[in-house]
């Protein structure tokens, strides 16, 4: 038990390729936003926590190029790193820290460049996210070639198609087109998703999210100064947590993500969240669609649907808003972008902005239950975070 | 590559073995020194069975590195007729014939070649199983 811990302020830069800032500006753009929007300033602030995996751009210590930049200098500092899934592993630390006592104000920011390095070099160090000799240097399997082993065992196994993969990608590129932050602000057709070429059979490029550069930030505060500061904070309820084998082989099942149910499981739990029935509690999902095969396992690994029942979901456009549950209304990895550390705390941003009715219009969900939920996975399951967002104070914190 | 990672990994490289554990019977693949179920460090290496059924697979067009004149590439998780599971690239296919369930075979095979030294690596990959049902 500690003390209840909300969101008072958001940033968000734009996603997409950034040649023209450097690691630092980019994280600043999201900073300054976020600051301004929880109405504080730099000396309020006691921890600051960056998210960011690196290895593709020039910084090797980007929490202090980063904090010198936005003038945190001296602040508590340290970076967090959990695959794809760094952004929630972040505010997962400085919610710790502001529910313990030690912070009264954090500061989470995550922030990536991937385009400073060519194709290659990206899909060979993301390639590594696995078991690195096993499964990546005896053959080079990429990061797309585990999710279509996902995709084909599960395709087989219930008779999804590749047009139910695309109908995730013409969801998510329709809802980012209202999204002037996304990396693709734009329409595509089924037709242009089942053209584009292959990447890894059954995935095709459409199927993919991007290489992506950008930035995100929150700011946590604990439940006195939230209320202090606004009078419509956004609490973080609950955070689940679990990890997965680093060789896929290891796994008990291929058909969906065992470290997302344990996550889900958690947090529901925490939440008082009938894990039966969860659309019933929450208005919207920001899910992790790294490919649109992973989007469809997420709504089986969240209860949104039965096992095996997932793709059914897209089929009969109950993801979108007016449906079952919306799914991914910022345009999700795949449109709005994928800059690693950053896409957990975007999911936290776009959330919390959804539950205060300011989205842009066209992809504003409807808030009846006053509850977001984030689904965030490191690796292929590697990490998994399932984090509630809510309007209403937590029953306990 | 340094020549004591080379050394760590001739074994594994180009025998096509499992770690059985010896206090709960379990056999890991890949081989490893400790059992994550029982804690045991008595484990041996052991033979795996070359037959096993395809239980996915995929065709990998973008492939990286020096793998890349090799693509497409077809990759396969296949469970022997033991259990256990491995992950391994698929040879002499036709893509097209490929489904899950279709029975395949270890074979050494050439796997590539080590970028600065030119030196040919081999490994084991898959193929359908010979005289099938
Ligand atoms: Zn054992």
């Amino acid at each position: 038990m500690g003390r209840r811990v909300a969101i008072v302020g958001t940033g968000h830069s734009k996603f997409g390729v950034r040649n023209d800032v450097n690691i630092p500006e980019l994280a600043y753009e999201a900073i300054r936003q976020a600051l301004d929007e929880a109405g504080i300033e730099k000396k309020d602030i006691d921890l600051v926590v960056t998210g960011y995996v690196g290895g593709w751009s020039s910084e090797g210590l980007a929490p202090v190029v980063v904090m010198e930049y936005a003038g945190l200098t001296g602040k508590p500092a340290y970076r967090i790193e959990a695959a794809c899934a760094t952004g929630s592993a972040a505010i997962k630390t400085a919610h710790d820290a502001v529910a313990a006592g030690e912070a009264d104000i954090a500061l989470v920011v995550g922030v990536e460049k991937m385009n400073e390095s060519p194709t290659p070099t990206v899909v060979e160090f993301i390639g590594r996210a696995g078991n690195y000799f096993w499964e990546f240097e005896n053959f080079g399997l990429t990061f797309p070639g585990y999710y279509a082993l996902y995709a084909t065992a599960y395709m087989q196994k219930y008779g999804a198609t590749e047009e139910d993969l695309c109908k995730v990608a013409v969801k998510n590129h329709y809802y980012a087109s209202f999204n002037p932050k996304a990396q693709f602000p734009r329409q595509i057709t089924l037709e242009q998703c089942l053209k584009s070429r292959y990447i890894a059979w059954p995935l095709k490029l459409f199927d993919c999210s991007p290489i992506t550069d950008g930035a995100a930030a929150v700011v946590l505060a604990s439940e006195e100064i939230a209320e202090k500061l606004t009078d419509s904070p956004v609490w973080i309820e609950a955070i689940g947590v679990s990890s997965g084998t680093s060789n896929l082989s290891r796994r008990p099942y291929f058909t969906n993500l065992p470290a997302a149910k344990i996550a889900a499981q958690a947090a529901y739990k925490k939440a008082g969240i009938d894990p039966e029935n969860p659309v019933k509690y929450l208005d919207l999902a920001e899910v992790h669609d790294c490919f649109t095969i992973a989007e469809i396992m997420a709504y089986e690994d969240l209860g949104f649907a039965k096992p095996g029942e997932g793709y059914k979901l897209i089929r009969e456009e109950q993801t979108y808003i007016g449906g079952v549950i919306p799914v991914n209304l910022s345009g999700g990895l795949k449109a709005k972008g994928h800059p690693l550390a950053a896409t957990g705390i975007s999911m936290a941003v776009d959330l919390t902005r959804q539950l205060q009715g300011r989205v842009e219009k066209g992809r504003q969900a409807e808030i009846k239950h006053g509850r977001a939920l984030a689904h965030n996975i490191g690796g292929t399951g590697h990490y998994a975070y399932v984090t509630i967002y809510s309007l209403s104070k937590p029953r306990s914190a | 590559m340094v020549l004591p990672v080379w050394w760590r990994k001739r074994i594994p490289r180009y025998r096509f073995v499992g770690a059985l554990c010896k206090d709960c019977g379990r056999i890991h693949y890949p081989p490893r020194n400790a059992c994550p179920y029982c804690g045991s460090r008595n484990l041996e290496l052991v033979p795996l069975p070359r037959r096993g059924v395809l239980e996915s697979y995929s065709i990998v067009y973008s492939v990286p590195g020096d793998n890349r004149l090799n693509a497409p590439l077809p990759i396969g998780l296949i469970r022997l007729e033991n259990g256990v599971r491995v992950v391994a690239e698929l040879t002499d296919v036709v893509p097209e014939k490929l489904e899950n369930g279709i029975e395949v075979e270890a074979v050494i095979r050439r796997i590539g070649e080590d970028g600065e030294t030119g030196t040919i690596l081999y490994g084991v990959k898959f193929r359908p199983a010979l005289g099938r049902k």
